[in-house]
């Protein structure tokens, strides 16, 4: 079974989310049922692939043995960098292991959703070594992790917000609200996904082949437009799927294709991924750049904070030259925008004008088209 | 540290990280919606409190919209003070 990908899903979805209903409108704790639920869809997309299972069971235990020792040697200890590094790494080492084997062709940990799963193990550690969570319950850990509706590709949710609307009771008024806008949701994201997404995939097979420029022109665009209602569709999807099962997901996508520079695109692109990085990457980052003095100034801190930050989103998409590629272009793109926007006194007398919004509008827009472009690996093709 | 004194510093730190004085008239001004501050700002800001309160308060620690407006920051220091 593909989770969100096939009718087969929907018609099992439908019936087994209808306890949940009954629980939330009870008002009775939905998560028992909820995990239920996420070992059902697990062990139905996977039962083709018994050793992946035997991977996914290895990496909760192994994320959750992690997560308790180092909480226990944090409350011993204090804020140390060595043990927080040590446990960093190692609750990062599945991720790395099966991305290099993958390299070399050979499958280990490579299961379904193991690259969102360790955004999600990496940020409890990073928030133990700060010491917002000072406690970790395994059940409530192990089903932040695997959480179904979100495991394959996300939104990236965060434990401390998650862990909140676990034990959570809403009002019965409440719950059917939060039903309706998820079914509402799901719907909206069908038809992007397999309406909308497979018209534009139509244009791309039958438009965007061939070495002719034109050709080239209408693939970057058409499968910029896929990307973004193919991905888009999902995320509704799996937002919706949580609300009914009381977890109120972030959102993922906000309009992108209106964004009127790249700062503002990472806001609406892929949001819990692109916060994920700032929170955990660039900002932790440049908080150190600046309490170490690395930097003459603080502009080229951040211009070589935003080039780590994208590269390392790069390589989490997978270690291909194409995601590098992105990675960097994207990093480029931001800290050029950081400069111009600090520093050029055209900018500051007219970023409010009606003209420059547009103009700044269709630049960003073609930009973020020719980075999908490059994405999709035909950038690479063609040159 | 008394809580004048730490709505001092802050709308210090303010004041300098977002370039506008307008910060010091309208407590409640919504510095998102207004652009006057982005993630490189919020680092600034988290740093110069460590360094002028010292509080330590963490990247992830906060929502953007628990932190979007003068007030809203001096508060969420005080709550740490205390």
């Amino acid at each position: 079974m593909i989770l969100f990908g096939e009718l087969y899903f929907f018609a099992c979805a439908a019936i087994l989310l209808i306890p949940a209903i009954i629980l939330g409108v009870l008002e009775k704790p939905i998560k028992y049922y909820g995990f239920l639920l996420t070992v059902v869809f697990v062990g139905l997309a996977l039962w083709e692939k018994p050793v992946d299972i035997i991977y996914m069971v290895s990496y909760l235990i192994l994320e959750l043995v992690l997560v308790l020792s180092y909480l226990r040697i944090r409350s011993n200890h204090g804020r140390k960098r060595g043990w927080f590094w040590t446990f960093l790494m190692l609750s990062l080492a599945p991720l790395i292991i099966c991305k290099v084997a993958g390299l070399f062709g050979q499958n280990i940990f490579a299961f379904m959703g193991i690259s969102y799963m360790t955004f999600k193990s990496v940020q409890v550690i990073i928030e133990i070594y700060d010491d917002l969570i000072k406690e970790v319950k395994p059940f409530d850990f192990i089903y932040f992790l695997s959480f179904f509706p979100a495991l394959s590709s996300g939104p990236i949710d965060r434990s401390r917000r998650f862990d909140e609307d676990l034990s959570l009771i809403r009002p019965k008024a409440d719950y059917l609200e939060l039903v309706g806008l998820g079914l509402f949701k799901i719907c909206k994201g069908l038809v992007y996904k397999f309406v909308l997404a497979q018209a534009v995939y139509q244009a791309i097979t039958y438009l965007g082949g061939g070495g002719s420029l034109l050709s080239n022109v209408i693939y970057m665009y058409s499968y910029g437009f896929y990307l973004f209602f193919d991905f888009a569709g999902y995320s509704l999807m799996a937002i919706g799927t949580s609300y009914i099962l009381g977890i109120v997901t972030p959102k993922n996508f906000d309009e992108p294709f209106i964004s009127i520079d790249i700062k503002d695109f990472w806001d609406r692109w892929h949001i819990t991924l692109s916060h994920w990085f700032r929170d955990f990457v660039f900002s932790r980052f440049m908080m150190a750049s600046i309490r170490g003095k690395w930097f003459k100034d603080k502009l080229t801190g951040a211009c070589i904070g935003f080039m780590i930050n994208m590269l390392l989103m790069g390589l989490w998409h997978g270690l291909s030259l194409s995601y590098i590629l992105y990675g960097l272009y994207h990093g480029v793109l931001l800290a050029i925008t950081e400069v111009y926007q600090k520093k050029s006194k055209f900018y500051k007398k007219h970023k409010k004008d009606k003209w420059y919004k547009f103009v700044s509008w269709f630049i960003t827009f073609n930009l973020v088209m020719f980075g999908f472009f490059i994405f999709s690996g035909r950038f690479l093709e063609i040159i | 540290m008394e809580e004048k004194k730490v709505r001092e510093i802050i709308l210090d730190l303010l004041e300098e990280i977002c370039g506008d004085d307008i910060i010091r008239e309208e407590l409640d001004i919504n510095l998102l919606e207004e652009d006057l501050i982005d993630s490189l700002d919020y680092t600034e800001l988290l740093i110069g409190i460590e360094e002028n309160i010292g509080i330590i308060m963490a990247p992830s620690e906060l929502t953007r919209e628990e932190m979007d407006t003068p007030n809203k920051i001096v508060a969420q220091v005080m709550k740490r003070i205390k």
